[in-house]
């Protein structure tokens, strides 16, 4: 079996796995390498194709090949090392080794000193969501859809039909419509948008394609191709209304209902995983709970913003690093997060106090959409940080910064409403 | 006429209302900042948007080139762009940046290569 | 076209027939109207290797589900079928069902089923802790067993296939001809293929074969049975069928892992006139929530990965029936095959054979049937040094093409190029799993159909998840 030696492996080279190479390669790790299991780094950007990425970071609306080519030109400066073509198939914790495939090389055996774990998450699919009726052709998720238009010159449909207002589903309508599909409506579960405003404007709003909010597809019809889909608007309790059940024409149904974080490696490592974000549980160097092992971007959590992505990266690369090198500082007391008031959960969930005073960006989503909020970060009855919001909304990330000096003990976020 | 504008230029999304006509705005409320003000004007007077898509790359079926307007296009023009975009192609190697369409539809526009292609 | 023999329909029984015909020196084609072989009940059921120890004693039913069991420890050796032999359990929760547990042992006793042994609600829960804790006893069924179904079948039919028997599929049967009280002709879609025998083993649809030929003294009726699939990191899981007791309406819900480390739940069983409606409903789904808790309470459908929808061809008036006909020579008619079609297939095959054979059919058997056939070798599966030699052998064993089952393009290749090979995504999913993950082909589909197309030399329009019609993609969006 072919073997490879490196200080840090990062596994996945999308937005989390380039940042967190990069960042590891100027923090000093003398080799770093990243597995990747497409022909090209970039992740799921390559098919991003849309702007509305790099504004927080770059103060410039990119497309998704420019933000992440600006990482990819940076990985080929820096040296750091790229296999791609290789799936992993097993991460091992104690050993610190990542054992993948590679079709040149065979099975590879990669030696690490420290592990990042950038795989990211996959898509909910019409099953997970539990949508009966039959199961005809037609039938995509809004990120493969996207991959068979944007990178296969594929298109996989002439009506369409979208369930969930999440980011991919919008800009998959506007993707389809600009391709001369025709997208009949976008359907969302909730009495609220799952996605960015932004996109409801520019997506739907500017092709006049119509948002139906508190609606479901209740049956999928068609034996070979979709043929159709019922749609009824559902009541307080998420039911559907089926006397006001409507039937849509359509041959393609596209489903935008969420992301799952991707954690089959680490489950398999037993790393500890949080029921709530289906992610490792992770401290604020974004090390999980196994010594060593890191992780960043959508396999935590599930991000709504590149940019935030990059900037969690880049700890969990700089982390591990310094874990590579010996010089990760020694923990004198380890907290948690705790989640307040109409707050879902914190990322991290966990901060390690040392002698080293820290910047910690709290990463966290709302329950329920307000208007007029004032986020606030405190210990006990120590208030560490707030700030006022406008609007907070499920789909929009929420953020705030703390010095770990500051922090005396178990820290709460929780959103208050403004008086 | 009365517009009530949502604003992206940031995820907050503020509601922006304006009214006037075509040529002048007699009042503008709502925005949360200085580049919403513009923003929202912006979109009541001459709405731009900047066209994402792909091109076919010659003699390959299966690759296709991400393609972006230079900078924003009116957005009454997206569809007529689109149909040009669609006939065009692109020869390999490609740079980023390298100008695909010059010119599009007299927009004095270009649309360009997002992404390297070797 | 002219054969010896042809037979309606290539889901299991079909396909077994063919190959224990293929045995002898005759002339074999397998007639179908689908694209791919596997049919249709055969290919949508629970996955379970029956004992028959609660069929109705001294049935033709009983007596060949009875006589298959057994025999499914060779095939599957012979034919390399994923296959389990784990047990069934039949626990039971309350008086009155304790108290039906002598009857049913005595029913399987009269089938001959005679290794049933009771077993107190401590064992039980012993072996199968995620079991109601209500349990008060029960009834242990060690043979029943778990299989890979799409693999049996596609198995049967590779191996008949090898040794001389055609396949014509995407051929619907039009008509059937006789001449002087005797079979003359099939005629299909894709043409008229003279023959001396028909075999009517068309399941949902063995009504309508056998209403060409004025024999159809019977009607199928399509009982819909719904299932949920779930993760194979559920939370909880069993490590046997667990089997409710029969009531008088329902044979019940049931839950049992599948023979690829899933969890499988249901089925229902709703009578309906369609054969082609297999619409999964909320209404189904929920009862199978509802009763499977009374045998697993922590069962977690919000695991589930797919639901799926089979209809088993009942009959009416019931029962499994075998028939050849006086003035009809060379006809034979299969009806009733319904949800123990799949285990007694391989039995039937062999009755049907020797029905044929006691009734003056002077079929020679061969000296050189091949009696064996390799499945394609699973990545996933194999230690570490040998996934290390598939790749350098062939470097597409390094591709992994669907993340969630880990298969590989060598083995998607393989899938499409052996012979009676897959053409659509379905048929490549039954044969190597890609895209039976929890991703549900979310990340390996785009691939599957670049890959089917590049093979076939089509186009990706081309390309249909199982049948005309089913297209996946409407073309090209540059040209």
């Amino acid at each position: 079996m072919y073997t490879m030696e490196y200080d840090v492996v990062v596994i996945g080279g999308g937005p989390a796995g380039l940042a967190a190479a990069v960042s590891a390669k100027e923090e000093g790790a003398d080799k770093v390498l990243i597995i990747e299991r497409d022909n090209a780094l970039g992740g799921i950007l390559q098919q991003c194709i849309h702007p509305g990425f790099g504004l927080t970071r770059f103060k410039e609306e990119l497309t998704g090949p420019e933000y992440y080519s600006r990482f990819t030109k940076k990985v080929a400066e820096l040296g750091v090392d790229v296999l791609l073509n290789a799936m992993v198939l097993e991460v091992n914790d104690e050993a610190k080794q990542v054992l993948c495939t590679n079709s040149e090389y065979g099975m590879v055996c990669v030696q690490a000193k420290s592990i990042v774990l950038s795989m990211g998450c996959r898509e909910r699919t019409r099953a997970n969501i539990v949508v009966p009726g039959t199961r005809p052709a037609g039938l995509y998720t809004a990120g493969s859809a996207q991959r068979l238009v944007n990178r296969q010159n594929i298109m996989v449909g002439k009506k369409v039909v979208i369930l969930g207002s999440g980011d991919i589903g919008m800009i998959m309508a506007r993707r389809m419509t600009l391709e001369g599909a025709e997208v009949v409506m976008v359907v969302e579960l909730m009495d609220y948008l799952a996605g960015l405003t932004r996109n409801r404007v520019q997506c739907l709003d500017d092709f006049g394609i119509p948002l139906k909010l508190a609606h479901t597809i209740t049956k999928i019809e068609g034996n070979e191709r979709v043929t159709g889909v019922y749609v009824a608007p559902v009541d307080e309790n998420k039911k559907p209304i089926l006397e006001k059940e409507e039937y849509v024409p359509c041959d393609t149904v596209l489903f935008s209902v969420g992301l799952i974080p991707e954690n089959e490696l680490s489950k398999k490592a037993e790393i500890a995983i949080s029921p709530v974000t289906n992610g490792p549980v992770v401290n604020q160097q974004m090390q999980t709970s196994k010594a060593g092992i890191f992780a960043c971007g959508n396999v935590v959590h599930v991000n709504d913003l590149v940019d935030n992505v990059s900037a969690e990266s880049e700890t969990a690369g700089r982390f591990a690093a310094r874990f590579a090198m010996g010089n990760l500082p020694s923990v004198v007391k380890e907290i948690t997060c705790q989640t307040g008031r109409n707050v879902r959960y914190v990322c991290p969930q966990k901060i390690s106090l040392s002698a080293e005073n820290e910047t910690v960006n709290l990463y966290f989503r709302v329950l329920t959409p307000e208007f007029g909020a004032t986020l606030v970060a405190k210990c006990g009855d120590k208030e560490l940080t707030r700030k006022k919001e406008i609007k907070v909304n499920p789909g929009e990330m929420c953020h705030l910064t703390v010095d770990t000096k500051d922090i005396t003990g178990d820290l709460t976020v929780e959103v208050l409403k403004e008086d | 006429m009365k517009k009530e504008i949502i604003c992206t230029i940031c995820p907050k999304g503020c509601t922006v209302t304006v009214e006037g006509d075509a040529g002048a705005i007699s009042s503008i409320s709502g925005f949360g900042c200085k580049r919403g003000q513009d923003y929202a004007t912006a979109e009541f007077t001459s709405p731009v948007r900047i066209l994402t898509t792909t091109v076919k790359i010659a003699d390959k079926d299966g690759d296709l080139l991400p393609v972006r307007s230079s900078s924003p296009l009116p957005k009454d023009k997206i569809m007529e762009c689109m149909e040009v975009i669609k006939k065009a192609t692109a020869g390999l190697p490609v740079c980023q940046y390298d100008v695909i369409v010059e010119n599009i539809c007299g927009t004095g526009v270009d649309i360009v290569a997002t992404k390297t292609m070797k | 076209m002219k054969t010896d023999v042809v037979i309606i329909g290539a889901g299991a029984v079909g396909c077994a027939i063919a190959r224990e015909l293929s045995k002898y020196h005759v002339k074999v084609t397998v007639v179908d109207k689908n694209e791919d072989v596997g049919g249709d009940a055969s290919k949508s059921n629970s996955a379970i290797i029956h004992t028959g120890y609660d069929a109705s004693p001294g049935t033709l039913e009983s007596q060949l589900v009875v006589a298959a069991n057994p025999m499914y420890d060779e095939i599957v050796k012979d034919l390399d079928v994923p296959f389990k032999r784990i047990g069934a359990i039949l626990p039971a929760f309350t008086d009155e069902q304790f108290e039906q547990l002598p009857a049913i042992k005595e029913k399987a006793f009269k089938n001959h089923v005679y290794d049933v042994e009771y077993k107190s609600g401590a064992e039980l829960l012993e072996m199968e802790p995620n079991l109601n804790p209500e349990v008060k006893g029960g009834l242990y069924i060690p043979r029943e067993s778990i299989i890979d179904p799409f693999i049996l079948v596609q198995a049967m039919a590779e191996n008949a296939a090898a040794n001389g028997a055609e396949f014509l599929l995407g051929a619907k049967v039009t008509d059937i001809k006789t001449e002087n009280g005797k079979i003359k002709s099939v005629v299909t879609e894709k043409g008229e293929i003279e023959t001396q025998y028909v075999i009517n083993s068309a399941g949902l649809y063995c009504d309508e074969i056998a209403a060409m030929v004025g024999k159809a003294d019977y009607k199928v009726v399509a009982r819909k049975g719904q299932f949920y699939i779930l993760d194979k990191n559920t939370s909880c899981q069993v490590n046997h069928i667990v089997l409710p007791i029969p009531t008088k309406i329902t044979k019940g819900k049931l839950m049992c892992p599948t023979i690829h480390g899933n969890m499988l739940v249901g089925p229902t069983a709703e009578d309906q006139e369609s054969k082609v409606d297999k619409s999964t409903t909320a209404e189904g789904l929920l009862s199978i929530e509802k009763d499977v808790r009374n045998l697993i309470p922590n069962v977690n459908l919000r695991d589930t990965i797919t639901q799926y929808c089979g209809l088993r061809p009942n009959r009416n008036p019931e029962g499994l029936n075998f028939n050849m006909y006086d003035d009809l020579a060379g006809y034979i008619n299969l009806s009733g095959v319904r949800s123990t079609g799949l285990t007694l297939s391989v039995a039937m095959g062999k009755y049907v054979v020797q029905q044929m054979l006691m009734h003056g059919a002077g079929f020679v058997l061969k000296d050189n049937f091949i009696k064996e056939r390799k499945g394609i070798v699973k990545f996933s599966e194999q230690p570490l040094d040998v996934q290390d030699a598939l790749i350098r052998e062939n470097p597409l064993y390094g591709n992994v093409i669907c993340r969630c089952e880990t298969i590989t393009e060598a083995e998607i290749m393989q899938a499409i190029h052996r012979p009676l090979g897959a053409k659509s995504v379905d048929a490549v999913k039954r044969r190597v799993r890609a895209g039976m993950g929890r991703c549900q082909g979310g990340f390996c589909g785009p691939k599957v159909i670049e890959i089917l197309a590049r093979e076939l030399g089509c186009a990706p329009e081309e390309i249909n998840k199982h049948n005309p019609g089913s297209y996946m993609v409407t073309g090209r969006s540059r040209d």
